[in-house]
C-alpha cells in the first residue's frame, strides 16, 4: 500500500512535469528580460501591452489547439481574420449597427470553416492542402472586395468599444475575453463530451467511429469553431487599431502555431494543452518586444523564437516517451 | 418476430471490390453462432454491418422485426437495439484513459453535455472489480490504455459490452491474443451470456475453443454462406474437416 501510494504521487508530478517545464521556461525567459532591460520590465506599461495583444493571436492559438488535437491542421485562419474583419468593419460602415456587423463577421468564420471542414471530410483533401488553397482564396477574395484598401471606422465613438477594446481598471479587456475562453475551452476540451470526441478522433479515428462518434460532424464542427475565433481575433483587431488594413493577419501563421507546440500539444493528435497554449501565447508573443528593449535587432526574434519551440517541444517530447 | 438478426441477400461492396455477395444469415433468440471462414472471407465486413459500422448496397436486414434503412442505420442505432460488438481492432484510443474509453460514444453527462468524470469514473472502479477483475495491480481507472496489456486491452472491450448490458454481442477474435487463462474468461463470458437468454455472434479461427460454447456454426467463403451446421449434428472432427474442404478449395481456385 505504502510503495502504491508513492507511485501513485509518483505518477501525478510526472503527470505535470511538461507543465513544469513550461513554467520554468517562461520564468526564465522573462526574467531574462528583466535583468536585460529592468527599466522596461519592472514597469506596468509594458505587461498592459502584452495584455492587449497576445490575446488575438492567442485566440487563435487555442481555436488551434482543438484542431491539433483532431490530428488535423488550418493555415487559412490569417486570412479569416483579415475576411472577417473586413465584413465587420464594411457591416459597420453601412449600417452603423455594431451587432450586425458582429453577426455577419462572425458568421464569415463560420461559413470558412464549414467549407474547411467539408472539404476535409466530405472530399477528403487533407487539412494541411485544403487548407493552404483556402488561405490564399480568402486572402485573394478579402483583397478583392476591399480593392486592398485599408479602412478606418469610429469604432471608439461606440458603447461596444469599452467591451472590446478598453480596460477594465488596469486590465485591458482584450486578455479578459482571453482568459474566459481559456476556462471555457478547457472545459468544453477536457469536460465535455464534444472535447472527448475531438480527443478520440485525433487518438484513434477508427475506434472513434466503431463507439458511434460522428467523426465527419466533429471535424466540421472544429473548424468552424477555428473559424470563429480568427473571426473574432479580426474583430478585436479592428477595435484595437479602429482600422481594418488587408494584410490584417499576415505573419500570425507561425506564432500561432508555435504557442501551441511551445504549450505541449502536439501535431500527432489525441492530446492537447490548452492552459500550456494560454502560457504558450504569452511566451511566443512576447518575445519581440522583449528582445527590441533589450537592444538587440529584431533578427534576434525569430532566432530566439526558434531555440524556445525546439527547447519546449523536446521536453514534451521527452516526458511524454518516459511515461 | 422470431429472429433477433435477420439479413437477407446482403450485398456489400468497397470501391469496387466485393466483400459480401447475397449473404442469407439469422440469430435467433438466446442463440450463439459462430462464425466461421478464412481470412478475407467476409466475416468482420458481415457483422460490421450489424453493428452499423458499415451500411449495405442491397438486400434487407432486420433486427428485432425493425426494418434496418441502410443509409440511416448508425452505430449509435444499434447501441440502442442492444447491439453490442467487440471489435478485433478492439475500438481503444491509446491515449486515452480507461474510464474515457468505457463511456465513449455513451457518456454520463448533464443536460449541457458535460461529462460526470465523478460517476464514470466509480462505475468503471465497479466494471474493473467485478467485471474485469482486475485487482491492486497498478491499473486503475486514470490509466492510459497504452500502459495495459494485450490481455488487459481484451478485458477492457469485452467489459464495456457487458456493461451495457446487450441483447446481442458480437465478439469479433476475441481469443486471439490471449493466455489460456484469459481465453477460458471469454468463453465463460459467452456461456454467460447465453445463460442469461441473450444472443452472441463469434467470430473465430480456433474451432476448438468456439466448439462447446456455440449453438450453430455458419461457415463463409469469399462473400458467400456455404454451410450452416447445428452443434447438436456434427462433432468437432467434423466441423474442422468441412472447414478444411473450403480452405482447400480457395487455395485451389486461387
Amino acid at each position: 500500500m505504502d510503495n502504491l501510494e508513492k507511485n501513485s504521487k509518483f505518477k501525478k508530478f510526472s503527470q505535470y512535469k511538461s507543465q513544469i517545464a513550461l513554467l520554468i521556461m517562461t520564468v526564465s525567459v522573462f526574467g531574462l528580460f528583466m535583468i536585460t532591460s529592468p527599466e522596461v520590465f519592472f514597469k506596468g506599461r509594458i505587461y498592459q501591452a502584452f495584455l492587449s495583444t497576445v490575446p488575438i493571436m492567442g485566440l487563435m492559438a487555442l481555436g488551434l489547439t482543438f484542431v491539433l488535437a483532431m490530428g488535423e491542421i488550418d493555415l487559412s485562419f490569417p486570412s479569416t481574420m483579415a475576411l472577417s474583419g473586413f465584413i465587420f468593419t464594411s457591416t459597420f460602415q453601412a449600417t452603423g449597427s455594431v451587432i450586425l456587423a458582429l453577426i455577419y463577421s462572425l458568421l464569415s468564420g463560420v461559413i470558412v470553416g464549414f467549407i474547411n471542414g467539408t472539404l476535409v471530410t466530405s472530399i477528403g483533401i487533407p487539412s494541411i492542402v485544403a487548407t493552404l488553397g483556402m488561405q490564399f482564396l480568402i486572402r485573394g477574395f478579402s483583397n478583392i472586395i476591399s480593392n486592398g484598401l485599408a479602412k478606418t471606422v469610429a469604432l471608439d465613438k461606440t458603447i461596444s468599444y469599452k467591451i472590446f477594446a478598453e480596460k477594465l481598471g488596469v486590465i485591458p479587456v482584450q486578455s479578459i475575453w482571453f482568459i474566459g475562453i481559456t476556462i471555457f475551452f478547457y472545459f468544453l476540451l477536457f469536460r465535455h463530451r464534444f472535447g472527448e470526441h475531438v480527443l478520440f478522433i485525433g487518438d484513434n479515428r477508427e475506434a472513434a467511429r466503431m463507439m458511434g462518434v460522428n467523426v465527419n460532424r466533429v471535424k466540421i464542427m472544429v473548424f468552424i469553431l477555428m473559424g470563429i475565433m480568427a473571426s473574432f481575433a479580426g474583430i478585436l483587431s479592428c477595435y484595437r487599431m479602429r482600422t481594418w488594413w488587408p494584410t490584417m493577419g499576415e505573419g500570425y501563421i507561425m506564432m500561432v502555431m508555435a504557442a501551441a507546440f511551445v504549450g505541449g500539444t502536439s501535431m500527432f493528435g489525441g492530446e492537447a494543452s490548452i492552459e500550456g497554449t494560454f502560457i504558450g501565447s504569452f511566451v511566443i508573443g512576447s518575445l519581440e518586444a522583449g528582445i527590441v528593449a533589450a537592444g538587440l535587432s529584431g533578427f534576434w526574434t525569430q532566432f530566439v523564437c526558434g531555440v524556445l519551440i525546439l527547447a519546449s517541444v523536446t521536453i514534451h517530447t521527452l516526458v511524454k516517451r518516459r511515461k | 418476430m422470431d429472429k433477433l438478426v435477420e439479413m437477407k441477400n446482403i450485398h456489400k461492396s468497397f470501391d469496387g471490390v466485393v466483400a459480401l455477395k447475397g449473404i442469407d444469415f439469422e440469430v435467433g433468440f438466446n442463440e450463439v453462432v459462430g462464425l466461421l471462414g478464412d481470412n478475407g472471407a467476409g466475416k468482420s465486413t458481415l457483422i460490421k454491418i450489424i453493428s452499423g459500422v458499415h451500411s449495405f448496397d442491397e438486400g434487407e436486414m432486420y433486427i428485432k422485426g425493425v426494418k434496418i434503412n441502410p443509409k440511416k442505420y448508425s452505430v449509435k442505432m444499434a447501441h440502442n437495439l442492444g447491439v453490442e460488438t467487440v471489435y478485433q481492432e478492439k475500438a481503444l484510443a491509446d491515449k486515452q484513459t480507461l474510464w474515457r474509453n468505457i463511456f465513449i460514444g455513451r457518456q454520463i453527462t448533464n443536460k449541457l453535455g458535460f461529462l460526470n468524470i465523478k460517476k464514470e469514473k466509480e462505475e468503471t472502479d465497479k466494471i474493473m472489480h467485478v467485471l474485469m477483475g482486475f485487482r491492486g495491480i497498478g491499473v486503475n481507472a486514470d490509466s492510459a490504455i497504452k500502459t495495459l496489456s494485450g490481455g488487459e486491452r481484451e478485458g477492457v472491450a469485452i467489459s464495456r459490452a457487458m456493461y451495457f448490458e446487450a441483447d446481442l454481442v458480437i465478439l469479433d477474435e476475441p481469443t486471439m491474443a490471449l493466455s489460456l487463462q484469459e481465453v477460458k474468461k471469454v468463453l465463460k463470458f459467452i456461456q454467460n451470456i447465453k445463460d442469461k437468454g441473450k444472443s452472441c455472434i463469434y467470430i473465430s479461427h480456433n474451432i476448438a475453443n468456439i466448439h462447446p460454447v456455440s449453438d450453430r456454426f455458419v461457415a463463409i467463403d469469399r462473400g458467400k454462406i456455404v454451410g450452416t451446421y447445428n452443434r447438436k449434428d456434427i462433432s468437432l472432427q467434423e466441423l474442422s474437416e468441412e472447414l478444411i474442404k473450403y480452405t482447400k478449395s480457395s487455395i485451389q481456385i486461387n
